[in-house]
């Protein structure tokens, strides 16, 4: 896909606009060994257990990623859980099908980041785990089952092995081999990652416009 | 050009700009927060030194943690009382309305927003929980939205979206005797898994649909994320208005006429195109039960369990994983089954008709001794009808004890918690592991085999007993 420049026009607009409101990370391209979690459908409610929900702020969450699959009852970390196996460590998470699904919490991409991940790749998202993770710095990468499953082989077979995201060519490479595949993502949100731009600065940018909106929608509807 | 659907129609309504290549800047009308996804979003706002845009447009109560017992006293747990209490500080600081505990429209945000005619057909409305679709049963665009997008809600009434594909599932027929809205909704959801309605939203229609209650059509509405789906939607029709009219924010006198000739407009053209559709046999829907650790795992209740052997090799690992924290044999059945715990209750069924479903069924029978049942408003309104129309009287001659309103077991964010390796016949919407407690094991089921199970003790079909 061709880099988008009208998205690159909207966001510049915010970037004049911003001072210090809290930036999102910036997005840069990511060398790194993986950690494979080859379990489909994860749901945000083990991704963060819901009685891990009562922080009033975003931090800190990292420490219970996984948190019922990491640790037993007593707390003692699960030796068969992958996050526990010293092979494998880096900042990106490659997940079984259908990765994020259940609730709307945010905390499950707070929580994923606050652990150190920067991207996860699965063969499937849940729709609201993809939004929440592009407005926390998270790059979801969806690639084909086929291509997740030759990451699953060469990640087990040599924790080594490094991938290489770019999200400006919106391409993962297996770096060993030179295996690689392209990925999604619009061109808006790119240009947010990459600039470390979130969405409120843009609707406030454009406050005047909704203030129009809402006197045309007002007069349609019955209030 | 084809015509459009209802949802292109409300989400064209609600365009206030769109990026290219890029999400549509949408305009909510409706916004519903609660104690446990809001904090970090108000104190984004702080952050930033900005105000709440249009304070009159969200409406805030406390669900997710509170007790279901002695409401009356301060929240026990720290944690909670702590959300509670920033959540009112922030609502206070900001002028927005709170049904907070013990106030008489204090429930589950989302059997609150319909109760109170704050949902309304044509409306966009987003809340902090994945459920709000919930209120798509009025003809209304409504999903749930992360703490980011709470944030920009508050801020300036928007959020950026990119628009989802459109699906259509059409129910047809009658459905047979002691199949309710539950039955339909986790029969669809079986048959297209958890994850098949991802990157849509669903339009449902069909005569089966058409024919329940409004009740019956949240429930189906309420269960539409556990596919995958953003969300889900029903054409208002008279059954709509009914429910609306004379209820406390709905429109009154001149205003009334006014909506409902806009609602009346409000229906997917006839020659609308979907990216999907997909039509169900009512008829072959029967009492439905999960057995695994996703709402798309279920089967007729007087099915065995697959045995696997149809299954992917990468399927596999994650199916036995599931049979095996729920502790049941592949290809098994689940009739007999027995049951420790019941849970009535939830945004999916904790409504009127569902203590009076449940209640039926229970007169004159009494709880079987080995099953510990939480039976749980939705609502104050709900406990204030169940009481005056002697729903509680009944409950109590057959063992059974209504708590107060809240989320309670749903997502055991509070004392309720089903204890590790229990078995729970529950009628909320996800069986997740740990969903309901650490290491809980929860079968979803309508609120009549939740009724059948807690007098028997056991996994039964509700239509053996009736
Ligand atoms: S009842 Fe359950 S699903 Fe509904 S809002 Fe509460 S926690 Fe969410």
């Amino acid at each position: 896909m061709k880099f988008d420049t009208s998205a690159v026009r909207q966001v510049k607009k915010i970037n004049q606009l911003k001072n210090n409101n809290m930036p999102i990370e910036k997005f840069k391209t990511i060398e790194s060994t993986c950690v494979p979690l080859k379990i489909d459908n994860v749901d945000t409610d083990q991704i963060i257990p819901a009685r891990f929900l009562k922080a009033t702020s975003r931090e800190g969450f990292g420490d219970n990623l996984f948190r019922d699959w990491r640790f037993d009852r007593n707390d003692n970390p699960r030796k068969d859980f992958v996050l526990n196996n010293k092979k494998f460590s880096g900042s990106v998470l490659v997940a079984g099908k259908n990765f994020g699904s259940g609730s709307s919490r945010e905390h499950a991409s707070w929580a994923v980041y606050d652990y150190g991940f920067r991207v996860v790749v699965s063969s499937f998202f849940a729709d609201i785990f993809k939004n929440n993770a592009l407005n926390n710095g998270l790059l979801p990468v969806q690639v084909s089952e086929s291509f997740l499953s030759r990451l699953f082989e060469e990640i087990f077979q040599n924790p080594e092995k490094k991938v290489k995201v770019d999200l400006e060519k919106q391409r993962i490479t297996l770096l060993s081999t030179g295996e690689n595949e392209g990925f999604e993502i619009n061109g808006y949100k790119k240009t947010c990652l990459i600039n470390g731009y979130d969405d409120i600065d843009y609707l406030l940018s454009i406050k005047n416009k909704i203030e129009k909106f809402e006197a045309t929608l007002l007069s349609e509807l019955s209030e | 050009m084809a015509g459009k659907t209802l949802f292109d129609k409300i989400w064209d309504n609600h365009v206030v700009e769109q990026i290219d290549n890029g999400p549509a800047v949408l305009y909510i009308d409706r916004h519903m927060v609660h104690e446990v996804t809001s904090p970090v979003a108000f104190a984004g706002l702080d952050k930033r030194g900005i105000r709440v845009f249009r304070p009159g447009k969200t409406i805030a109560t406390a669900d997710h943690n509170v007790p279901t017992e002695d409401q009356h006293l301060p929240v026990k747990d720290m944690l909670s009382r702590k959300q509670v209490d920033t959540l009112t500080r922030n609502c206070e600081k900001h002028g927005i309305t709170l049904y907070g505990l013990n106030h008489p429209y204090h429930g589950i945000v989302h059997v609150i927003g319909p109760e109170l005619g704050l949902t309304q057909p044509g409306m966009t409305i987003v809340c902090g929980d994945s459920h709000t679709a919930t209120h798509g049963a009025f003809g209304s665009l409504a999903f749930g939205i992360g703490t980011s997008e709470i944030e920009m809600v508050l801020a300036t009434q928007c959020i950026l979206q990119p628009k989802p594909g459109k699906m259509r599932i059409a129910v047809e027929g009658q459905p047979k005797k002691g199949v309710t809205a539950k039955d339909i909704i986790l029969y669809i959801i079986s048959k297209i898994s958890a994850s098949g309605g991802t990157g849509y939203f669903i339009e449902y229609t069909g005569t089966a649909i058409r024919d329940l209650s409004m009740e019956g059509r949240m429930t189906v509405c309420n269960m539409s994320i556990e596919c995958g789906s953003r969300g889900g939607l029903i054409a208002p029709d008279d059954f709509t208005f009914n429910y609306l009219k004379g209820r406390e924010f709905a429109p009154k006198g001149e205003a009334w006429s006014k909506a409902l000739e806009f609602w009346k407009s409000l229906k997917t053209d006839a020659d609308a195109i979907f990216d999907r559709e997909l039509e169900f046999d009512a008829g072959d829907i029967e009492p439905m039960i999960t057995y695994g650790t996703n709402p798309g795992m279920g089967i007729k209740i007087t099915e065995k369990i697959p045995d696997g052997s149809k299954l992917k090799e990468e399927e596999k690992t994650s199916f036995f994983k599931s049979l095996d924290y729920m502790g049941i044999e592949a290809g098994s059945g689940m009739l007999g089954r027995p049951v420790d715990y019941v849970f009535v209750g939830s945004c999916t069924n904790g409504r009127i008709e569902d203590l009076r479903e449940f209640t039926h069924f229970v007169k004159g029978r009494k709880k079987a001794e080995n099953v510990v049942a939480w039976i749980v408003p939705g609502s104050k309104q709900v406990e204030k009808q169940a009481i005056a129309e002697g729903l509680v009287n009944t409950l109590e001659k057959s063992g059974f004890r209504l708590r107060q309103p809240g989320c309670s077991a749903c997502l055991a964010m509070n004392d309720d918690k089903i204890p590790e390796g229990k078995y729970a016949v529950s009628t909320s919407n996800r069986n997740f592991e740990g969903r309901q407690g650490p290491g809980a094991r929860t079968f979803l089921a309508s609120p009549l085999t939740a009724a059948a199970a807690a007098i028997t003790g056991r996994i039964t079909d509700p239509r053996e007993i009736a």
